[in-house]
């Protein structure tokens, strides 16, 4: 755990702040943001956030797949829905998270949260493209068109260049940390899409439909339909979070040991590390 | 069933990739974990001398 000792002694809030309050607001984000600590609750985690991913998933989509009713005017092609439905909530809730991630490296330089940055990237960049293709999947049958350039799947096609771009920004520099200061300025841009995606079937005249499920009103499906669909939207969010915690413990454990062979290097040269 | 092959599409498209996700990531960290365990170990070899 020495080379998280390491990570764990920069201190990316620095000093400077005068308030106390300010202070301790900063350190109690700073302990439960440290790289040990986030490894040991990490590797607490990792095995309930798989079992529900895996359990609530199947649940899901057996249900949405084999037990729930066809649509009357779409057929069975609404069991599209069942998987198309969780991914886009997914490309913006990712979005969202690549964004929170953005304001703490911006503001308080916290490495684990550029790692996040950079692990959550490619997952929602990989959760957009399946929201694409299976919305393109059922858009076929129904509009007789794999595409159309209807302003929600324009946004949404807009979000996964956001993703791409800030995959490739983060890789664009020699320095990583320019890289992740350019990669969080582009996440913070690009969140003015999110409010666009979400509005667009109400801005616009679309072909897509509008959200059936709103936080304000009542649901415009029936429940035989609703639960199969928010069962699955959750175990896919249990699945998002397992992959990126996976790969964000791969990253901070890389981190480590470029930390020790670099320090160890430099010890065998006789240079200070 | 009613557009079977894209029902089947859709499916098959969204479950692969989420299985390919979670093998690659679940490989990455096996090989990271396993790679930081033997550079320890070889720095608590040499001596017992810590960066």
């Amino acid at each position: 755990m020495d080379a998280i000792r390491t990570l764990d002694a920069t201190d990316p809030a620095g000093s400077s702040g005068p308030d106390r309050s300010q202070r301790r607001r900063v350190g109690l984000l700073h302990r439960f943001a440290n790289p040990g600590r986030f490894l040991r609750l990490a590797a607490r985690l990792q095995p309930w956030t798989n079992a529900l991913a895996l359990v609530l998933t199947g649940w899901g989509l057996i249900w949405g797949l084999f037990f729930a009713p066809a649509d009357w005017q779409q057929g069975d092609a609404v069991r599209i829905m069942y998987v198309h439905v969780p991914a886009a909530w997914l490309a913006s809730a990712g979005y969202v998270a690549l964004a929170v991630c953005s304001v703490l490296s911006l503001v308080w330089r916290h490495p684990l949260a550029d790692l996040a940055a950079a692990e959550i990237g490619p997952v929602g960049a990989a959760v957009t493209a399946v929201c694409l293709a299976s919305g393109s999947l059922w858009g076929k049958p129904m509009w007789g068109a794999w595409w159309v350039w209807d302003a929600r799947l324009t946004s949404v096609l807009v979000l996964f260049f956001l993703y791409v771009g800030h995959i490739a920004l983060l890789r664009a520099f020699d320095e990583p940390q320019r890289g992740y200061r350019a990669g969080a300025i582009l996440a913070l841009v690009g969140a003015i899409d999110l409010p666009i995606i979400k509005f667009s079937v109400q801005w616009w005249n679309t072909l897509h439909q509008p959200d059936s499920i709103t936080l304000t009103g009542a649901p415009t499906m029936s429940t035989s339909m609703l639960w199969p669909l928010l069962i699955s939207a959750l175990g896919f969010s249990f699945g998002f979070a397992a992959i990126v915690l996976a790969r964000l413990r791969a990253a901070v454990m890389e981190q480590r040991l470029r930390v020790l062979l670099l320090s160890r290097g430099n010890a065998a040269a006789g240079a200070p590390s | 069933m009613t557009h079977l092959p894209y029902i089947a599409g859709a499916y098959g498209l969204t479950l692969g990739l989420a299985a390919w996700l979670s093998m690659a990531a679940m490989l990455r960290l096996s090989r990271a974990r396993s790679r930081l365990r033997a550079v320890e170990q070889r720095g608590g070899r040499m001596g017992g001398r810590r960066p």
